[in-house]
């Protein structure tokens, strides 16, 4: 059972002076929204996903086997690598499908953002709640264009395929920098790490939440009173 | 020297360059094979996995893969290349991609080699996963067949990228700096897939994306053969495919700019493949000639059960692991021989090992190669090139493109003697003088072509047209009273003519 635990910032805040932030932005159709989200996250997620650790003694510890898969769109052409992980891919699908429900039932406006943050848990002392401390954000803004005709949707279909193509570079290119990563725990820390309730592969700690912008910036209100929640929250 | 790398730190270093080298050129023609790859994730170690990734080991690239490299790791000066290309069923072929695998000399000295490189070499692995999907030639290989095929070739030294035609562009996979120097993993990949010939001597350019064959100044001749990345015999999923898509296209184009005579061009012509067009304008199925039985890459890994684990970070990766060798065996029972880690992993005996202990070893069934490079299976092809040709007696026309040999190397052509071409009116379309056989200028000055087009829409009757008619037919209703009586007066000299008749 996953702990609770308190946000150290909440995502529409400046983030933590040693959290690295990326900003993506795409601007897609309705249908290409699901396959837009699970590539860039899935490609996230292969960068900062292991293999199953298994201490042994002495403290050391072995490490599983992560395998890969690749994955073809249907709306977008475009294909991906992604872990494999029937419960990693569950877990990414059904975060970016209630996105797109959100997306879809905000109205005609069609943006919103969804990110993908990983944190580590700082243990507190009681009475206080463990503390989540973000290390890496990444936020895709979506910005959802409605075509008149197929034309338009088949360049669409080619036009946003370079466009992931361009986001999977840049992501390459952060992870490429080698900046901060968590140390490697110990038996007793690894779940302040990682997320070790999957059975396959080990991914960092992280959480995916979203946010929907409609016309009137609803959003900029729904961060002043998460901040103020925060704050007042022990 | 390095003295501040401990031997056995020196020892590991070598071994993680090397295997990383083997493991990319895996990833990168795995890539290039046409498939979807797929391998499972395995919670419990297998002990044969580098840098804890499930990335199979197709036989004959490994093979290729030490062959080249000799030896010899990485080094500043000396890079290792895979060099992917197309080859069209004629012969015809291009560079796509040189991926170089580089050492500089800025060194990490304080990096820990047994813990810190060995990750973040995994994570370049990852990164290089997510980026041979990226670049172009990954849909083009996705969709080889008939029409072409996609190569690799590997080499060891100074990086050739001049047969990627100019603009190319470079995208950097990552970087991991070593105490002996920093690994750089980077691809430049040609841009210009319109296959504008940059030859220099005088041929035709290429209409709709013919392939022009450029080896005539390969830089490596007698180097490295070609390989083609993929192997699948009798696969017959898109034989309908060219005919049906280039008839179209060809009906498409040969109206509206360019002469009929375009059509005597390869009817295995295609689009080039610029980046991002759509694929309802491309036809090319998926075929897959000569060289490796597919090595089933989407076949899915059975999970090693045994550890002979390389605990990580106190100890080496290899440690003093038993001189086993592991194989991943996939389900179907084709055997591949991994690279383990463990001190012994120069011999490759393949042995079954599902279960983690050493068997006997299997023959390498299926996994035994043969490289058929021209074997497109449908057609042979010479009748290919000869029935392109849509007119009679196409053996005497000039030929734009000679046949091809089974060369692997690609086959030179010779320049097209069929005219010069008049000036580009568009990219990808030029204006040839096209003479048919047996079209001499007897009645009129001009060629078939011009011939056909002009008299293809002679004017419309005159008897046919309404007006005229209608008013004829008034008028022939009129004088219809007269005609009458003057038959009638004229009726004995009719009858004499019958006559005659009988």
């Amino acid at each position: 059972p996953r702990r609770t635990c308190r946000r150290a910032h909440s995502p529409g805040a400046a983030p933590a002076m040693n959290c690295r932030a990326e900003v993506l932005e795409v601007s897609v159709e309705g249908r290409q929204v699901e396959e837009a989200m699970l590539a860039v996250l899935h490609t996230v997620l292969l960068h900062r996903s292991t293999g199953k650790f298994h201490y042994k003694k002495e403290g050391t510890y072995s490490i599983g086997t992560v395998g890969t898969q690749d994955v073809d769109c249907d709306f977008i052409d475009f294909a991906y690598v992604r872990v494999s992980s029937e419960e990693l891919d569950r877990a990414l699908r059904k975060a970016v499908g209630e996105f797109k429900d959100a997306l879809r039932n905000s109205g005609s406006d069609g943006m919103g953002q969804i990110s993908l943050e990983f944190y580590q848990k700082k243990k507190s002392r009681w009475p206080f709640s463990d503390e989540c401390i973000p290390w890496e954000l990444w936020t895709i803004k979506v910005n959802v264009v409605n075509l008149a005709n197929e034309q338009e949707r088949q360049i669409c279909r080619e036009k946003v395929g370079e466009k992931l193509c361009e986001k999977i570079i840049n992501i390459v290119e952060v992870m490429n920098r080698h900046e901060y990563l968590p140390k490697m725990p110990t038996q007793s820390e690894v779940d302040n790490v990682f997320d070790t309730s999957l059975k396959d592969v080990q991914p960092y700690l992280y959480k995916i939440s979203y946010q929907i912008t409609d016309s009137l910036g609803t959003s900029v209100t729904t961060t002043m009173r998460r901040l103020i929640k925060d704050t007042l929250a022990l | 020297m390095d003295t501040d790398l401990s031997s056995q730190d020196r020892k590991d270093l070598d071994k993680f360059i090397k295997f990383f080298a083997l493991k990319t050129v895996q990833v990168i023609v795995q890539a290039r094979l046409g498939e979807k790859i797929c391998t499972r994730s395995s919670s419990s170690p297998t002990g044969s996995d580098w840098f804890n990734l499930a990335i199979k080991d197709i036989p004959e690239v490994t093979h290729e893969a030490k062959k080249a490299l000799a030896g010899q790791l990485p080094a500043v000066g000396r890079s290792m290349c895979v060099e992917i290309s197309l080859k069209t069923s004629e012969g015809d072929s291009m560079e796509l991609e040189i991926w170089c695998l580089e050492m500089n000399e800025k060194c990490d000295k304080e990096i820990k080699v047994s813990y810190t490189v060995y990750n973040r070499l995994s994570l370049l692995l990852k990164s290089l996963l997510a980026i041979t999907r990226v670049t172009p030639a990954y849909r083009l290989s996705r969709k080889q067949g008939h029409e072409y095929v996609i190569l690799y070739r590997i080499y060891f030294g100074e990086v050739q990228l001049s047969g990627l035609g100019e603009g190319f562009q470079t995208v950097r996979v990552g970087t991991v700096g070593t105490p002996v120097g920093t690994i750089t993993l980077s691809c430049a990949y040609r841009i210009n897939l319109a296959f504008m010939s940059t030859r220099q001597f005088e041929r035709t350019p290429p209409i709709m994306g013919i392939i022009i064959d450029h080896f005539v100044d390969r830089p490596y001749p007698s180097s490295s053969p070609m390989h083609p990345c993929n192997y699948r015999a009798g696969e017959d999923n898109g034989a309908v495919y060219p005919s049906v898509e280039d008839s179209q296209e060809v009906c498409t184009t040969s109206f509206s700019t360019s002469p009929p005579s375009q059509l005597s061009s390869s009817r295995l012509s295609y689009q080039p493949a610029a980046l991002g067009v759509g694929s309802a304008d491309m036809g090319y199925p998926i075929l897959f000639a000569g060289g490796l039985n597919a090595a089933h890459p989407h076949q899915l890994i059975g999970p090693g059960k045994e550890g002979g684990v390389p605990p990580i970070p106190s100890q080496p990766a290899h440690g003093t692991q038993a001189d086993q060798e592991r194989i991943c065996t996939p389900l179907d029972g084709v055997h591949y021989s991994a690279a383990t880690p463990s001190s012994s992993e120069d011999t490759e005996t393949v042995s079954n090992s599902s279960e983690g202990k050493c068997g006997s070893p299997h023959d390498l069934l299926e996994t035994i190669f043969i490289r058929k490079v021209g074997a497109f299976v449908n057609k042979p092809i010479n009748q290919v090139t000869m029935a392109n040709l849509d007119i009679p007696f196409a053996m005497f026309a000039p030929k734009n493109v000679e046949l091809e040999d089974n060369d692997p190397m690609g086959s030179l052509h010779s320049e097209g003697s069929s005219g010069s071409s008049t000036g580009n009116t568009h990219d990808d379309f030029v204006m040839i003088d096209f003479k048919p056989a047996f079209s001499k200028d007897d009645i009129l000055p001009m060629d078939l072509g011009t011939f056909y087009r002009e008299f293809q829409n002679p004017p419309q009757l005159s008897s046919l047209s309404i007006d005229i008619g209608a008013q004829s037919m008034a008028e022939d209703l009129d004088s219809l009273p007269e005609k009458l009586a003057v038959h009638e007066k004229n009726v004995k000299e009719f009858d004499a003519f019958v006559e005659t008749l009988q």
